[in-house]
């Protein structure tokens, strides 16, 4: 085992360095400012387009008074619940509103006249369906007019509420989840492509003669993996800044079950486990494939496979204690995610120490697989059985 | 896996034992029985496709045999010894944007030699050999043969007790092969055992104290290159000044008629009685010459015609 993991060091030291550098490193740590930059861009934009140029407008064909009254009871609904919950209301010219809605330049959804008292919603059955209510809610607040009255409640704080703690830390767990999910995802995808310099330059032969190809595969996730620690520290650092900046240091997170340092850990333990088992799966399939286009063929299903191991994680997260978070707990792919979830969820340790062993283990065995099949596939090694995925049909040169 | 403590030295650096591979209905190894001495130049000759390179793939433990059994400097799990080996692959592959030192370096870290030793030797190894300029530079602005020689050096530099190349010679120059051939015989009289793969007879005629041929997956001869030639009778030439007369009938049955001169295998009796009769006739002997014949002859004798013909178009590929 010290050989394999002294000449895993090599491997990945030389991985690290080529990585680290390259040019193209720069991009890969500016690579997340891309989409935040693009966000503040364009996030008032879109905020506008979401709260206004999305929701449906109504035509108000009324006589002035009423449409006046449905106007003012709009205003004071839409202060109380919001006002993107509401359809925006638009006076609409008198007539008749079939004929309003048939005409080419007919900007409404659909169209209310009548009276306050008896309001006429007109347009397509399945718009009335979902506006009745509404239409209905502010006619009968401009009945009530002056008369509706405002209720005042009076605020009686705590300092301490378990359910207040349990939303909060499932939020937290879903959180990390979701951190942990999008560098796994972001940064073990890579991992897919990393044998194919070694295949196209011919470089495996000499690998695969000076040492064990777990050795090759375990350095290669070693480097990426710690690569990944230096990209997360640089992005974490920004994060973090940013956040003494804007919220300022006061700013207090609500604390997981287990304690925040005990947390941070765990989420650094669980990214670990969660790239190297994702790591080590995609190594072992892009190691099948001979070319930077079969490993770009892979991407997709891959990528797949990733959202729903999320998803299934996801669902646990809610559902604690639950058989569904057991299996998501068992399953090696998904006990990462599920695993920070508990943490801030609960504060038991020995689940941790449970679950981290047992995702060591699957990394052992899925690296070792891979190796299987690497040695069997890509090298020809061992009695030749039946065709792989990838297996050519011409014998190697000899 | 790899112990620390080297095996005690064997006899043979190499040993294979009805070594078998198969690709799919193709058996590239085929049943092969070879023993490499410890502290010899040993060859393989062979056409393309005659199984060289999976022979020595299965050697060294790249990969695994179908049947037989192998031992690497007396260890049955070759790759224990890799700190002892050093493989010169037939595909040449290096990263192209490392250091031409520091590839050499991480070839000796991989078999165990400190980066640092590594890196110290392979400044020596580039400046003693005429490239102290390319230290610094990476693989992809380097020549095809400066790159192959940088390999070279990463295949030595740990230095190993047995050293392994396949087809070292293709892709070179006159004066690399020459400046290779040199650097084979020096690790050769430091006690490193060499086994190399061939198409070219002359480098192996050159550098081997024993060779084996190899076609169809199978040895066909393995022995010293005197044994290969001495597989075959020397080579007759005799020019007379008479056409004709009773001394014709002391020449053998198969003597060939070629430009002016008798050609045929030296006889078995030897070649008294034939000069006797050829004095007692008055031949008239102008000349008379007795050649051994080189490996290339019995490579053909060996190997068949169309091998050896298959193996002089390689060579004279590379040499274009």
């Amino acid at each position: 085992m010290s050989e394999v993991l002294r000449a895993a060091f090599v491997i990945a030291r030389r991985d690290f360095s080529a990585v680290i550098l390259s040019k193209t490193f720069i991009l890969f740590l500016l690579g997340p400012l891309f989409p935040v930059v693009i966000g503040m861009a364009f996030g008032g934009l879109g905020e506008k387009i979401t709260t206004e140029g999305l929701r449906p407008t109504v035509g108000i064909s009324m006589s002035a008074a009423d449409a006046a009254r449905m106007e003012g009871a709009y205003r004071i609904i839409a202060d109380r619940l919001g006002g993107e919950k509401l359809p925006r209301l638009q006076r609409a010219p008198a007539g008749d509103p079939r004929a309003l809605l048939a005409r080419p330049d007919a900007r409404f959804l659909a169209v209310v006249s009548g009276t306050v008292e008896r309001p006429v919603l007109t347009g397509k059955a399945s718009d009335l369906a979902w506006l009745e209510g509404d239409i209905s809610l502010i006619a009968s607040a401009a009945l009530a007019g002056e008369r509706l009255p405002h209720v005042r409640v009076e605020k009686q704080p705590v300092t301490a509420s378990a359910g207040a703690d349990a939303q909060s830390r499932m939020l937290t767990g879903r959180a990390a989840q979701v951190l942990i999910f999008l560098l796994t995802m972001l940064l073990a995808g890579m991992v897919l492509s990393n044998l194919v310099e070694e295949k196209t330059n011919k470089i495996i032969e000499i690998l695969a003669a000076a040492v064990p190809i777990d050795a090759v595969f375990l350095g290669k996730l070693m480097a990426m993996l710690a690569m990944s620690f230096v990209g997360i520290c640089f992005w974490g650092s920004g994060v973090f800044a940013a956040i003494l900046t804007f919220a300022g240091p006061n700013m207090t997170p609500p604390t997981p079950a287990v304690g925040w340092p005990l947390f941070l850990l765990l989420g650094t333990v669980y990214f670990t486990m969660a790239y190297t088992l994702l790591g080590s799966l995609f190594l072992g399939i892009g190691a099948q494939a001979a070319t930077v286009r079969e490993v770009q063929t892979l991407n997709m299903p891959v990528t797949m496979g990733q959202m729903v191991v999320f998803f299934f994680a996801t669902y646990a997260v809610d559902h604690m204690g639950s058989p569904s978070e057991i299996a998501g707990a068992i399953f090696p792919f998904s006990s990462p995610f599920v695993m920070i979830a508990r943490a801030a969820q609960d504060a038991a340790i020995w689940p941790h120490l449970l679950a981290i062993a047992w995702q060591a283990l699957w990394v052992a065995l899925i690296i070792r697989f891979g190796v299987t099949l690497f040695r069997r596939h890509v090298l020809k090694s061992g009695p030749a059985r039946r065709r792989g995925l990838f297996r050519r049909r011409s014998a190697p040169a000899a | 896996m790899i112990g620390d403590t080297p095996a005690p030295s064997p006899l043979h650096a190499l040993e294979g034992h009805g070594l078998v591979k198969t690709f799919g209905d193709f058996r590239a190894v085929d049943g092969i029985d070879i023993a490499v001495p410890a502290g010899s130049i040993y060859g393989v000759l062979g056409p393309n496709g005659a199984g060289k390179t999976t022979l020595l793939r299965t050697l060294l433990g790249i990969i695994d045999p179908d049947e037989g059994h192998r031992t690497l400097l007396g260890d049955p799990a070759p790759l224990r010894q890799a700190r002892s080996v050093g493989y010169l692959p037939e595909e040449r592959g290096l990263y192209p944007s490392m250091k031409a030192a520091d590839a050499i370096a991480f070839m000796g870290a991989l078999r165990g030699l400190p980066l640092r030793l590594g890196r110290e030797r392979a400044r020596a190894l580039l400046t003693d050999h005429g490239m102290g300029a390319s230290i610094d530079q990476p693989i992809r602005q380097l020549s095809k043969g400066m790159a192959q020689t940088v390999q070279l050096f990463g295949t030595i530099v740990h230095e190993p007790r047995l050293i392994v190349l396949d087809e070292p010679f293709s892709g070179l120059d006159a004066i690399n092969q020459g400046k290779l051939e040199t650097l084979i015989r020096d690790q050769a009289r430091r006690g490193v055992t060499i086994l190399f793969s061939t198409h070219v007879i002359a480098h192996a005629e050159r550098l081997c104290e024993r060779i084996a041929i190899v076609a169809g997956g199978r040895i066909r001869f393995e022995g010293s290159v005197g044994e290969a030639r001495d597989r075959l009778r020397p080579q007759v030439r005799l020019r007379t000044r008479a056409s004709d007369g009773p001394w014709r009938r002391v020449l053998p049955a198969e003597t060939l008629a070629e430009d002016g001169a008798w050609h045929f295998d030296m006889p078995d009796e030897g070649i008294e009685p034939l000069l006797r009769a050829l004095l007692d006739g008055q031949a008239g002997i102008e000349s008379l010459s007795i050649e051994r014949p080189g490996l290339h002859d019995a490579f053909v004798s060996i190997a068949g015609a169309a091998a050896a013909r298959q193996m002089e178009e390689k060579a004279e590929e590379t040499a274009a």
